[in-house]
């Protein structure tokens, strides 16, 4: 029975301007039915990382679209992805997070498969139907149709026919290009754990603030000014500096995040944010020992001009509608799992980079307890702005939300993309919404138009 | 200085006097509950670490992340922002309820002092929600009497791998 009958497409295009959006796209649990259907169950979304699955038999579960996958690296070294249910009674065969394994068994009936998720054996193989035949290919732990690992990074379709992968991806490949090209060793590999956070409040929330340079400097101001009031000679091993440091530098003026940072979208909802650093110890500036001895690997493993070259990709988070944010400087990923319309968790992983000194992955993970940390002193104003975005578009006092900073002030791209003239402009939530559009109402080629 | 073993429980000595650690155990709740957070801070030593893994078991806070993990500054910094009145993750604030029991005492590994291990219950309420919190704590405590100070202190959630809303009043 279909739970979302009242949406026509010509009423969820409408609800869609060029400069506002309808509060319901955030609030309406039919809205978010589709969007599962639509988007989630359509797109190439991220799921994991190879390093995660180095070996046959390696195997990690994911949710996409709230359903529940098991990605395995197959006998044949294939990487493959499994809806994580038996074909039998339907009950999820996988229980744990990750894991080794030569096979997968039902814990209901002692249904076991194959790695590529055909049927291996089935106890009490007699009185069933004549037709009842287990090497039916769909009597199986079925397969998701498309699975791609872009240099490692694995992203996968559960529909069978769509955009390519390539033509999804575009221009943004530069951004999971420079997380790996910083990796002495060219290799990077999962590690550190994981953060999971949640929040009452829509998916689209947690992407749209991202890449909000106009936030922190008043979402924030606590942290910043507790930062800017810390003594620096309180005793640190390290942690604590960085993680104040990260809090300064959110406390720059409206001026600096307006002209010096920089916002840049691309086609199907992707952008990222330009850097906003200068502390010396949290970008990849010289006279800091760490980064001394890193760029030393990095010019002995690739040469000067290859070093000078990837030092200066300066982003900060970029976007990969519609489920995953990255930050390549700090090696930081984050994967948005949407629950229901207004409840969200956000897994987040750190990743090493291969040959590079061992201080810089605990400056990593120092990092990201400070910016994703659940008890982090900035991301839990975050949240709570999050979830009071929630409580306030319960009401329907005001029906459109805004989106039209920069509207009339963004400009090409020489990628092929748009940009904010200022840094603070919206056009990369505008961005987004032309791509929810393309994906909702059907239209591949209008996910892949931008209009901004 | 943080990596106390966990070793099967051995049964403690009956000599043992624990009323003075359950007593600095409850005023520390105490100062919490209330929101005297600076007074909590003064607790601390000046290298004093305040750690929350985000794993069951996890060895150390510098390779893996955690919920929380402050050094003395990056602490003094967390406490100092409790008392900003633009701290919008406690608009309004929350209450808090705390019970620390099951107290234990061992030698201190990775510095003088003792530790002693307790449980805890914390119930947290804010703005019509209310969330249970329960786990152990580990402290590595220096000196006596009013001179007692918080060398280490490790909290561990027995639900630190869940997805959780932020946390912000210390626990």
């Amino acid at each position: 029975m279909p739970l979302t009958t009242d949406y026509s497409n010509e009423t969820l295009s409408r609800m869609v301007e060029p400069a506002r959006v309808h509060r319901r796209i955030y609030t309406d649990p039919e809205i978010f039915e589709l969007e599962m259907s639509r988007i989630f169950a359509t797109a190439w979304v991220y799921v994991g990382h190879e390093s995660q699955i180095k070996n046959p038999g390696d195997y990690f579960t994911a949710r996409v679209a709230r359903k529940p996958l098991v990605i395995v690296r197959s006998a044949d070294g294939e990487i493959r992805a499994l809806h994580n249910q038996c074909a039998h009674r339907g009950a999820m065969v996988v229980a744990n997070d990750s894991g080794c394994t030569d096979e997968f068994q039902c814990c209901y009936h002692g249904w076991t498969y194959h790695l590529d998720g055909k049927l291996k054996a089935v106890p009490l193989n007699n009185g069933y139907p004549d037709d009842f035949d287990t090497k039916n290919p769909k009597t199986a732990m079925v397969q998701v149709p498309r699975v791609k690992s872009y240099r490692g990074f694995i992203f996968l379709s559960l529909a069978a026919q769509g955009q390519s992968f390539d033509d999804f991806i575009g221009y943004m490949k530069t951004s999971l290009d420079d997380m790996i090209d910083r990796a002495p060793d060219g290799e990077i590999e999962l590690a550190g754990g994981v953060f999971k956070h949640t929040y009452n409040g829509n998916w689209k929330l947690y992407l749209e603030n991202l890449c909000d340079a106009a936030h922190p400097w008043y979402t924030h101001r606590s942290s910043i000014a507790a930062a800017q009031q810390q003594k620096d000679d309180a005793f640190s091993d390290g942690t604590g500096e960085i993680a104040i440091r990260q809090m300064r530098q959110n406390g720059a003026p409206y001026s600096f995040w307006e002209n010096q940072v920089g916002i840049w979208t691309y086609a199907n909802g992707h952008s990222y944010l330009g850097d906003y650093h200068d502390d010396a110890k949290l970008v990849a500036a010289l006279n800091d020992q760490t980064f001394r001895d890193y760029h030393t690997a990095m010019e002995a493993k690739k040469g000067k001009a290859e070093t000078q070259r990837i030092m200066e990709v300066r982003r900060w988070n970029s976007n990969f509608y519609p489920n995953m944010s990255m930050m390549s400087q700090f090696q930081q990923i984050r994967v948005i799992h949407p629950i229901s319309v207004n409840k969200t968790v956000v897994h987040t992983y750190c990743f090493k980079l291969k040959g590079a000194p061992e201080q810089m992955f605990r400056n990593t993970v120092s990092f990201a307890n400070v910016v994703n940390g659940t008890g982090s002193l900035v991301l839990t104003d975050d949240l709570e702005i999050y979830n009071r975005v929630t409580l306030g578009l319960s009401s329907d006092g005001a029906e459109w939300l805004e989106i039209g900073r920069g509207f009339k002030t963004d400009e090409p791209d020489p990628h092929g993309g748009r940009k904010g003239k200022n840094s603070t402009s919206e056009v990369y939530i505008r961005n987004m919404f032309d791509a929810w559009r393309g994906y909702m109402l059907g239209d591949a080629g209008a996910a892949k138009k931008q209009v901004a | 200085m943080l990596n106390i073993p966990t070793r099967k429980p051995l049964l403690p000595s009956a000599a043992v006097d624990l009323r003075p650690y359950e007593a600095f155990l409850i005023y520390e709740a105490r100062l919490l509950d209330e929101g005297y957070f600076d007074d909590w801070l003064a607790l601390f030593t000046p290298d004093a670490r305040y750690w929350v893994p985000s794993e069951p078991n996890q060895p150390d806070p510098f390779e893996t992340v955690s919920l929380m993990y402050d050094d003395r500054r990056l602490l003094e910094t967390r406490v100092r922002r409790l008392s900003d009145p633009r701290i919008y993750s406690q608009e309004p604030r929350s209450r808090t309820s705390r019970t620390v029991v099951n107290l234990s005492l061992e030698p201190a590994t990775g510095g003088p002092g003792v530790t002693v291990r307790s449980k805890f219950v914390l119930v947290e309420y804010r703005r019509e929600e209310q969330r249970l919190f329960a786990g152990s704590y580990t402290h590595r405590l220096i000196g006596e009497g009013d001179a007692m100070r918080i060398a280490m202190k490790k909290v561990e959630l027995v639900n630190c791998d869940a997805p959780l809303d932020g946390l912000v009043v210390p626990f």
